[in-house]
């Protein structure tokens, strides 16, 4: 399945899927060292990033959670890519400075993805590629 | 968004690696946004500067970067006075890394200078329709509603990536339809400088991102204005005001807010000082020459019995040295480069005395200790009062 969005960060990766329903603050929420969710009060706390095509609604908080994007990356434990459906200012220059490729602009249901579903996110085509299983 | 041939090429990549990266930022910001092309910015202040807020993470992407800035750039207010930290109580780990973050912009051509007031040192840095890219919420305020330049209130990274570029998506307050004032706030009292502070507290809490339209019985000093729109900008996120008599008039059926003598009382009555009060700083925004020469006589022939911090901007320290000697006779301790707010150097006392109504927004939450509030005389009468 193939779905059209619009590119915030160009690049192109591939990884299994983790999704988020909630928002997510880099900033308290993953830890930059080794990026593991760590804020009990998250839905995915315990779960990590690495590696992964991080789906999400968007992101909120400090804006130094841009920076902790760009720490992630720098460790290699960063999400491969990440898909939101309205991206906003934390997370895009996070993706943007870290050369992480970020789109927006698809619906809601992305949201529903299951976790560990194969996906590429193309954005220097605007393109999302769902491997079905 | 409509780029030139140029702005496409550095978009491209054309033009170096940081350039590029810069264009990306700016491009998806003014995307988000709805900008529908970049404009020249006339200078650039950048945040992210206290090692406090942007810690390891954001010291490493600095550091990273390459390339020079296109227009000239200052720095938010560091986390330490960059030569006198020690008497700060400021840790050799922390000054290390301070030192570092703004030794990485000095690289990129940005002034090493860190202040809240880049208007107070470089007049010539924002004019009257300027378009801007700053980043201090206090000076954003300033920038917008005193001099009538155009800003939004800059991060980090998109403050750096405009003194890169030269440019900042237009949208926000660069647009005149996002200038429109939304509140109509008349003040029936009669102000003295320190009730600035505590006017701007109050609104700003009142109209949170909306741009309040005042009416005065007199125009305010610059001082005071200074304060007012700093201490809106904290207690709400005011980023553009109106004070002038012929401001345009707030279109009907804005909201009206009236002030009385009697609202500030009431907002001082509950922060006065008490015995507690370990500290009493000032210079939120940086002290201008005038306030300096104020709290020098203030001061005059007295021994201060707590600390005291009068904070500033280098540039005017320098400016004023005379000043700076007198202040410091009476044990006082004129910091430069910092503030109450930003530095980590104030979390270890318990309840510091301000005249600000930014620093009364913001101690009690940045620094977890207790805030009270009182004039510049008010203040240098605790400081200097016997325990």
């Amino acid at each position: 399945m193939e779905i059209s969005c619009h590119r915030i960060s160009g690049g192109r990766a591939s990884g299994p899927a983790l999704t988020s329903r909630e928002p997510i603050s880099f900033l308290g929420t993953v830890d930059p060292e080794t990026g593991k969710v760590v804020d009990p009060k998250h839905q995915l706390f315990g779960r990590d990033v690495c590696g992964k095509v991080l789906i999400f609604p968007g992101g909120k908080g400090s804006t130094v959670g841009s920076y902790v994007i760009y720490q992630l990356k720098k460790r290699g434990v960063a999400p491969a890519a990440m898909i939101n459906v309205r991206s906003e200012p934390i997370v895009a220059v996070g993706a943007i400075i870290s050369g992480i490729p970020l789109v927006d602009g698809v619906s809601e249901e992305i949201l529903a993805t299951k976790d560990g579903t194969i996906i590429t996110v193309d954005a220097d085509r605007e393109e999302i590629r769902v491997c079905q299983q | 968004m409509h780029l030139s041939r140029e702005e496409e090429e550095a978009y491209q990549g054309e033009r170096g690696e940081s350039l590029r990266r810069a264009m990306e930022i700016l491009l998806a910001l003014g995307d988000i946004y709805g900008a529908d092309r970049l404009i020249p910015v006339a200078s650039v202040q950048v945040a992210g500067v206290s090692f406090k807020t942007i810690g390891e993470a954001g010291l490493e992407w600095i550091s990273d970067l390459k390339g020079k800035v296109e227009v000239p750039s200052v720095l938010n207010p560091a986390g330490m006075d960059l030569s006198r930290w020690r008497e700060m109580g400021i840790d050799e780990e922390f000054a290390k890394k301070q030192i570092e973050i703004v030794d990485a912009y000095r690289r990129l051509g940005i002034s090493p200078d860190c202040t809240c007031t880049p208007y107070q040192i470089r007049p010539d840095s924002a004019r009257r329709g300027d378009h801007l890219a700053w980043s201090e919420s206090s000076a954003v305020s300033f920038a917008n509603s005193v001099i009538g330049a155009k800003t939004n209130r800059e991060g980090g990274p998109s403050a750096l990536a405009a003194a890169l570029a030269g440019k900042t998506p237009r949208y926000g307050y660069h647009l005149e339809e996002n200038r429109v004032s939304t509140h109509k706030i008349s003040v029936d009292a009669d102000l003295e400088a320190s009730d600035y502070g505590i006017l701007g507290y109050i609104v700003g809490k009142e109209v949170g991102e909306g741009v309040p339209r005042f009416s005065f019985r007199r125009r305010p000093k610059v001082d005071e204005l200074k304060a007012l729109g700093a201490a809106m900008a904290a207690s709400g996120s005011v980023a553009l005001y109106y004070f002038e008599k012929d401001a345009p008039k707030a279109p009907k059926g804005s909201e009206e807010i009236s002030m009385t003598a009697k609202d500030l009382r009431g907002v001082r009555e509950e922060n006065a000082p008490d015995d507690d009060v370990d500290i009493v700083a000032m210079g939120c925004p940086h002290s201008s020459p005038r306030e300096l020469e104020e709290l020098a006589r203030l001061l005059g022939g007295k021994k201060v019995e707590r600390e005291l911090w009068i904070c500033t901007a280098r540039g005017i320290a320098e400016r004023c040295p005379k000043l700076v000697e007198k202040i410091e006779s009476s044990g006082a301790k004129v910091f430069c480069d910092t503030c109450m707010v930003v530095s980590p150097a104030s979390d270890r006392y318990k309840k510091m005395m301000v005249n600000s109504g930014k620093a009364l927004a913001y101690v009690p939450g940045l620094c977890k200790i207790e805030a009270a509030y009182g004039s510049a005389e008010e203040c240098v009468m605790t400081a200097t009062r016997r325990r």
